[in-house]
This record gives structure tokens, sequence and C-alpha cells, in this order.
């Protein structure tokens, strides 16, 4: 695969500062007008096991991650034992000389195959079993080793601060670490200092030292590795935009879509949204709403559980609040109950569902798409739901809107399906453009005329949507109840007011998916005239679309149905497409191509190939660009696992 | 144009069994809320499920009867997005402290400022009579195979443990203490705790309607039946935590609230235990962050402009995030 991006890995023990790292390095490039994709990968701990940030950095846009390493910035043996194998040769390793000595045996954070395959590499190759070991191994292999003395750096440094600073001096290795690799690709200062500030915006004394730090480590970098690494990363001009987490993202939408109360229960990698939200609890309104001080503001509740989560968001939408809840699938897992009650009172909650890998704790900080079909069955009986699925940081702030536009207008709760995928990546969006969001309060009841007949909240109606008063609208009196109840909302088992108010509450998907236009069901992209056709669904949009390009340069020509709203399931559309298709491949993130599976439940049309992944680690853009030419090509295999990742 | 009782029924039939105490229970609700005169569309009143939640269906006031154990959390969740309504919530006694008992605790943590009545009858009244948590050991109600396993949990000290600040005690068949009772706790500004003793004529033969006023136990001399229940404030007792009172002396009214809620059998206080005045309101805690809170709620804000722009403007928020 011919890939000219560059792919820069940090990697140390959770809580050391990895994170900021990463997240210097990558606004850095993207200050510098570069398209960044970062992904991080992390244990369920704290303090001390293993996490790593891959940022791939291009001139072309980027939507997913790869599996090559171009330079390696490692402080200590562990993440240098793990990922040396992962750089290409012409590529570069930073690492601190004094680690080099200790073994291999005795980094006691890691078990498992990976340090096992490692250890039999080294024996076969004769070489020590030890960190120096590793990098010889490397250095065979064609790539550069820079080492870098981060103590005596540091120390060399402190001397320029009074004694106070010394023990913030301790985190500086991070941006020494930032500023050596991007030294070593000769790019510009200028946005490193951009990003620095940024970043520590609230501690202007803090950004100085670290800005100073890295001007002292490109100078160090620049006298001790002339040549650098042979690669260079150059500035460009490019228009604003945000670099955002899926996590944000989502908080964005529910903003600008009329979120006004969100409850949660703290839970990976849900709940950094609700405290973005937190964070942004009151915001500016436009002069046009006439807020008090001109300022709107959104609730945020955490909960005692997740069964307290749903049924206060539900609580507020009855009080006629746009209310949502955010989780992942053990806290969703106690959402079906109250699911099913704002489903048979007709009651608009959205909740975020951010897949993890399951079942039960499974992995928690890991991705996976395997709660799609959970999603669509939760709670007990039958009642209607729409389902939406996400595939990038932009979708993400549109849908998280759309959802709670559609919840209210259709009257039921809507399921967000996002994914760890998405929550812990970074990415560049363009500033959202409000012109693109369109809030309708779905028939809701400010006031009734005095003459009016007897309210009823569940009145049948021609389409099956009744007018919906909040609670506190003079003459709107209503019961809501879990019960089958009458138009009134009291308890009711009559046989025919059931089949009716059946009908009613189903009727009003058949409604949503007659009026919602297929640009917001699906995506095709692609010729229509391709070799193949893939269906997807979710956060695997990037990676498909990176190897969708990719592959076109080696002249095979795919195209792609992403299914977006999976209910109501858009069966004509996706029909329509599959029908055309001369191969059919299916891409998804979970054991069972649960996709694959509600596709040829609805469409009758199977797949030629099913590609899955389950191992908890992203699909990456060559990883799916091998696959997808095996599958394309005929006689593939009717299912391939992938299983790259660290 | 004052509230009439007759403004509060509803058509609906009431199919509680003859002689269960939740008709007492329903009409003092009634007289209550015609009492506070609050405007009926003002009021949300919510219910779990039990023979307890049906008490919504009867009562003209919008509500939800919601899930088994969930009335608690769907009750908040209307009162913090729209602060100025006025929330009861009824539960059962296995609803709200079996099933539902974590959000008892939570509630009290919060203090939110709405009134939380518990149908305590000893039974899971509709699933035919199971012993539910406030039934004592070794008890054995009228459908349960063997005598109760389980200790009881004393409610009142639970919702002292919790931190509720209102917290009281009465009895369904004395339908003016309670409606009085209920009074004082939607007026009281914080959550509010009502326990309320209801006979269960069909599966709870120990703790009856007869066996509360007495009738097993008659005055030697009158030859009348001596009352079990009786009323705190007939004692001189006084519950009240006031503003400006020391740690010390919030103290020594938890304790002796504490210490009557250990009465039972034939002594059976009534009335209000616990009410404290000094501890913030959910809503003052939020206006603190949201200073806007209680004119623009999360129910009542414009969200949406001409023609359903966003009413929220972003721009800032972006800065902080753009490159
Ligand atoms: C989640 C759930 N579990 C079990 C039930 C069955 N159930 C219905 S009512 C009830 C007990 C009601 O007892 P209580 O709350 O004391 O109310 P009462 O009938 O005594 O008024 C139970 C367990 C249910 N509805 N939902
Ligand atoms: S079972 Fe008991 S609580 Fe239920 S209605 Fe009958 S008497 Fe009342
Ligand atoms: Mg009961």
């Amino acid at each position: 695969m011919k890939d000219e991006s560059f792919s820069w890995v940090i990697g140390g023990p959770q809580g050391s500062g990895v994170d900021s790292s990463a997240n210097i390095f990558a606004r850095a490039c993207a200050h510098g007008g570069l398209w960044v994709f970062g992904k991080r990968e992390y244990h369920s701990n704290i303090m001390g096991l293993h996490s790593y940030f891959q940022v791939r950095v291009s001139e072309k846009e980027l939507r997913s991650p790869v599996d090559r390493v171009d330079l390696l910035a490692t402080f200590e043996e562990e993440t240098l034992v793990r990922h040396a194998a992962e750089v290409v040769a012409g590529g570069g390793i930073l690492y601190d000389p004094a680690k080099a000595a200790k073994p291999i045996e005795e980094i006691e954070t890691w078990h498992g195959f990976a340090k096992e395959h490692v250890l039999e590499r080294l024996k076969g190759e004769g070489l020590e079993l030890t960190v120096a070991g590793v990098l010889k191994e490397a250095e065979k292999r064609g790539v550069k080793l820079f080492p870098v003395p981060y103590t005596d750096l540091v120390n060399q440094l402190s001397a320029h601060y009074p004694e106070k600073q010394l023990s913030k001096l301790t985190r500086v290795v991070n941006v020494v670490a930032v500023a050596a690799s991007l030294a070593l690709v000769k790019f510009d200062r200028a946005p490193l200092d951009d990003a620095v500030r940024a970043i520590f915006g609230r501690k202007p004394e803090i950004a100085e030292i670290n800005v100073f730090v890295a001007d002292r480590t490109y100078e160090y970098a620049t006298q001790h590795y002339p040549g650098g690494l042979g690669r260079t990363l150059t500035t460009r001009a490019s228009p604003r935009r945000l670099f955002l987490m899926g996590n944000q993202a989502v908080a964005l939408g529910k903003l600008l879509g009329g979120c006004r109360m969100q409850t949660y229960y703290p839970i990976t990698p849900a709940s950094d949204e609700s405290e973005f939200l937190e964070a942004h609890e009151v915001f500016d309104a436009v002069p046009a709403a006439k807020l008090p001080d001109g300022k709107g503001s959104i609730l945020v509740v955490q909960t005692e559980d997740e069964i307290a989560a749903i049924t206060m968001a539900t609580g507020a939408a009855l009080a006629g609040t746009r209310a949502a809840t955010s989780t992942s699938g053990p806290g969703f897992s106690l959402m079906c109950e109250g699911l099913g009650y704002a489903g048979i009172n007709e009651i608009p909650v959205v909740v975020t569902l951010y897949q993890r890998a399951g079942p039960s704790t499974g992995m928690p900080t890991r991705h996976e798409q395997g709660d799609l079909r959970f999603a669509m069955h939760t709670g007990q009986g039958e009642f209607p739901r729409i389902l939406l699925a996400s595939g990038d940081m932009e979708e993400c702030i549109y849908d998280a809107a759309r959802c709670m536009d559609y919840a209210e207008r259709y009257q039921l709760p809507v399921i967000h399906l996002v994914d760890k995928g998405l929550a812990n990546s970074n990415s560049l969006v363009p500033i959202p453009d409000p012109s693109r969001i369109r809030i309708e309060r779905g028939g809701l009841v400010q006031s009734l005329p005095a003459t009016d007949p007897p309210y009823k909240r569940f009145a049948f109606t021609e389409d099956g949507l009744s007018p919906r008063a909040p609670f506190g609208v003079k003459g709107a009196l209503m019961w809501n109840t879990g019960d089958e109840h009458n138009e009134f909302g009291h308890i009711d088992e009559d046989p025919e007011n059931r089949v009716k108010m059946m009908e009613k509450r189903h009727g009003k998907v058949l409604l949503a998916a007659k009026q919602i236009p297929r640009e917001e069901k699906v995506n095709v992209f692609g010729p229509p005239d391709a070799a193949a056709t893939i269906v997807s669904w979710g956060s695997t949009k990037g990676a498909i679309l990176d190897a969708m390009a990719s592959l076109a340069e080696e002249g095979v020509r795919l195209n792609f149905l992403q299914i977006r709203m999976v209910l109501p399931f858009p069966d004509d559309v996706v029909r329509d497409v599959l029908s055309k298709a001369k191969r059919r491949i299916s891409v998804e993130m979970n054991y069972s191509s649960q996709m694959a599976g509600v596709l040829s439940e609805r469409t009758h049309l199977s797949m030629d190939t099913e590609i899955v992944k389950f191992n908890g680690r992203p699909m990456t853009h060559n990883e799916l660009h091998d696959a997808l030419k095996r599958a394309a090509a005929p006689g593939a295999p009717q299912r391939m696992v992938l299983t790259n990742g660290s | 144009m004052a509230l009439k009782l007759s403004d509060l029924r509803t058509e609906v039939h009431q199919d509680w069994c003859p002689g269960c105490g939740d008709f007492g229970i329903l009409a003092s609700a009634q007289m209550a809320l015609k009492e506070l005169d609050i405007p009926q569309e003002r009021v949300a009143l919510f219910s779990g499920i039990g023979c307890h939640g049906k008490i919504h269906h009867f009562i003209n006031v919008s509500g939800a009867h919601t899930l088994h154990g969930r009335a608690l959390p769907y009750a908040l969740g209307t009162k913090l997005a729209n602060p100025n309504l006025e929330v009861l919530c009824f539960g059962g006694d296995g609803d709200g402290l079996g099933i539902g008992v974590g959000h008892f605790v939570h509630a009290g943590r919060r203090n939110i400022d709405m009134t939380y009545a518990i149908h305590d009858n000893g039974v899971y009244g509709l699933t035919k009579g199971q012993a539910s948590p406030t039934l004592g050991l070794d008890l054995q109600t009228k459908s349960l195979p063997e005598p109760n396993i389980n200790n009881n949990v004393n409610p009142v000290a639970l919702a002292l443990a919790s931190g509720v600040t209102f917290i009281a005690r009465s009895y369904a068949f004395d339908t003016r203490h309670l409606a009085d009772t209920l009074k004082k706790a939607v007026l009281h500004k914080g959550f509010a705790v009502v326990i309320i003793l209801q006979p269960c004529p069909t599966y709870n033969d120990i703790e009856t309607r007869a066996w509360y006023s007495g009738e097993d136990r008659r005055n030697p001399e009158t030859k009348r039946p001596m009352p079990r229940v009786y009323k705190l404030e007939s004692e001189g007792y006084d519950p009240l935590v006031k503003d400006g009172m020391t740690e010390k002396e919030r103290f020594a009214k938890m304790s002796q609230a504490l210490e009557k809620a250990q009465e039972w059998g034939d002594e059976i206080p009534i009335g209000v235990f616990y009410q404290d005045l000094s501890t913030s309101s959910y809503a003052d805690r939020i206006l603190h962050r949201i200073p806007s809170y209680l004119t623009a709620s999360p129910a009542t804000q414009a969200i949406a402009v001409d023609g359903g722009r966003p009413a929220a403007d972003l721009a800032r928020i972006y800065d902080g995030l753009a490159v």
C-alpha cells in the first residue's frame, strides 16, 4: 500500500503524561495546517500500565490509524520493547540510553503472547534479551536510533529555574519527546509553541517553561542529529478547524440540538462526554433566544446508577426538556426497562451508547461494535425506536443533534450508537454549521384553549402522533403508565384498544421512515460500477474510506454503503444498492457480523465475504486495504478475521 | 377559583380491596392538594408499581405511574427539569425500600424540593403478599409459607442516615393527620419523606386496622380500645433544626429522632420526627453554578430561534478547540 502519511507513536505508563504529549504533538501538526488522526490505546488502570497514542499526520485528509510506525518516542523500556518491531526500515526510535540494559523478563507490567513473541524472536536471532537487544534488532532492519538523555537534559534545564519549579520540571520530559520528534522531521517551531500555549492556556507560567524546554530540545536535536530522520513534515495553510475527540463531538451536537439535561453514571468511554458538558453547563445563546444574560444552560446530573440515569432523563423529558443520557454496554444493560417505559409512553429521550468490547466488563477500554443487535432489541415486548450509528466525528455532531430532534418529532426513545474508537480518537472537523441543524419540536403543546374537549395525551390520530404537552400546561392533564393504556393514559387492557395502541406506536416509525431523507439514513461512496460493494456502519467508515482511496490508486474500484440509520431500517435504499453490487463485502468490528445478519433478514441478500475484527483494536488503514483487496477478488473466503494491533 | 375536592377526582374505577389503607391515603392526598390550593397543572404526581401505584390514576393531576422501584428518579427528573412544578411521589414499601432503595438514599443526599410518601403495608400487595422490607423478623403474614427470615429496615432511621431533611410518619386511617403531614411535607423546602402506615387487610393479618387502633387491648375500666398509634405533636416533641443551630444541636435532634424511630409495638409514634431547615436545597446548589436555573430552567428555556435554528451559540467553546 502506498502511504505518504507520517505515523508517530508515543507510549508510557498510564498517568505519566502520554496523552498530553500526544495532544501537543497532534495539535502542533494541526496548527501547522496538516491533517491528523489520533488514536488512544490504554488499559483499565489509572497508573502504571502501558498506554500509547498514535498520531498519524498527512497533507491529505486522514480518517484511520495505520499499523506502521515511522517514529517511536519512548521514555522507558516497555514502550520500546512492545512497539519497536512496528517501526519501519528508515524510521526511527527515540529512547533513553539509561534504560538500555534492562532485561525484558524484568518488565513486570507486561505479560502475554506479545512478550513471548519478542523473547522468541531475540533468541532466534541470537540477541541479548534486553532493551539493547531489541534496539540492535531494529538497527539491523534499518531503523535509526536517537538516544535522548532525558535526565541530563532536564537537569541542565532546571538550572535555569528557581528551586520551586523542579518538581514541575519532571513532567517536561513529555515536551522533550515531542520537541525532539518534531525537530527530527524539521518541523517549524511556531506551531509547536502555539500548541503548547493553547494546551497550557490556563497556566501561562507552565506554558513558558515548556516553550523554553522545546527550544532547548530543538537545539539539542539539531546539533546531535543534523540529518534528522530523513523525512520532513512541512507546515501549510489551512482553514480553521476543530481538533476534536468523539466524546466532545457528541457533546457539541447535543448542545446545538437543544439537549438541556444530561444524566450519567460514570463509565468508560462515555463519561468524558458528560464531563465536557458539565464543564460547559452555561453557554452563550444567540440574542434572538432572549435568554437571561444571553446564556443558555444544560443541567448535568451524575446519578446513583444507570437506572436512575435513564429514568431521570425521562422524567425531565415529561416536563418538556430535551434530555439525554450517555453510557456504554454495562450501563445500557441496566437501562432496558426504562427504555421500554419511554417506548410505551411515547417519551422523547436519547441514549448515547458508546460501544466497547464486551460481554460483561469485557475489555472496558478497548474498541468493538458488538452492541448492534442489543441496541436494536433492548427491552421486553415491542416498541418503536430510532437507532442511529455515526461513522466519524463530524457525523457525531450532526447525528447527536438529530437524535434530539427525531426523539421529539416522533415521540420515542432514540439510541445513538457510537464506540470507543470514535470516543477516544482525535481528528479535525470543520467548524459546525448551525444552518445544518433544524430543531422541530414535534407538535409540542404549550397552551390549550379553555373550550377544548378534555386533553388526550395518547389521542388516536391519522399519523400516530398525538399532541404532546409537557407537565405544567393548563388544561392538559395526563397520565403516563408502563401499562397498556387508553387515550388519556389510564390502564386499559381492552383487546381492541391494545391493537389500536400498538398500531399507533409502531405507525410512528413508518412515518419516520417516510419523512427522514435518504441522506440522513445512508451514505454511498465510490463509483456505481465498482468491482465490489462494501457494507458497514459506525466508525469503520474511516478505515474503509482510507482503504478505498489507496486501493483506487492500485486500480481496485470499490464502493461503500454506510448504514447510518439502523432503525427504522432503510430497506429500499439498502436493497437497491446491494442488489446492484457485483460482490458484497461486510466490514464490522464484531465476531458474528451482526449487520450482515440484519441485512440478510431485511433484504434476503447475503454477503460474499464478511470481514470481522474483535481483538479490541480498531481496524487500520493498511490491514483493511489488504483485506478488501483480497475480498474484492473472485474466490475470496466467506469470512476473514483481522487481527492487527497492539 | 379555589380548588374543590371533586376537581381532584377521576372517573377511573378504584380497584383496591375493600378496607385497604390506600383509600385513606388517596383521600388524604386529595385533601392536602385541595387545601394547599396549588393549581392542578402545577402539580406532577408520580407512583411506583404495586397496589399503591394505582393512586395516580385516581387523582386528577398530571404525572406518571412509573416502574417498580423507579418512581423517585422519574419524579426527580421532572422536578430538576422544571423546578416550578410541585412534585409528589408515592411509592410502595417493596417498591421504594426494596428494589428502589438506592434511589431513596441518593435522593436524601441531594435534598431536592419534593415530597415522597411510602405506603408501608409490610407486604408486596400486588404480587400476593410476600414479605416487604418493613416486615419484622419472624412475623408470618397470611401468605408467607414460613415466618419472615429477614430483619426489617427502619425507614425513619434510613432516611436520617441518608440526609433527608424532613422525615415524618402518619397513618392511612387518620386522614386528617395524614393530610396535614403531607401538607407540611409539600411546604418543606427540601426532600420530604412521609412513611404511611397502611393496613393491607388482604395480606397483612398482623398489622391490621384493628391492631393499630388497639382493639385487642382495651382499657380495663372504660373498655375502650387503646390505640397503638400516638402523635408526637401531642407530646411536645420538637423536630426542628433551625438555621443557625450548631452541629451539636443538629446531632441532638437526629439522635432524638433515631430514638423515637425505635418505638414500635404498643407505642407507635406518628408525626414529624425530624425537620432540618438549615441544609441547602439542590436548587440552591445549582443556582451557584447556573444563575438562570429558576427563570430559564431546562424545561422552559428556549432551545431554538426563528425557523428552528439552535439557540446555542458555541463560538466561544470552538475557540478553545480550534486550530
Ligand atoms: C422489575 C420488576 N420486578 C418485579 C415486579 C413485580 N411486582 C409488581 S408489584 C410488586 C411488589 C409491590 O409491592 P409494594 O411495592 O410493597 O407495593 P404494594 O403492592 O404493597 O402497594 C412486584 C414485585 C415488577 N413489576 N417489576
Ligand atoms: S392487596 Fe392489600 S394493599 Fe393491595 S389493594 Fe388489597 S388490601 Fe390494598
Ligand atoms: Mg407494600
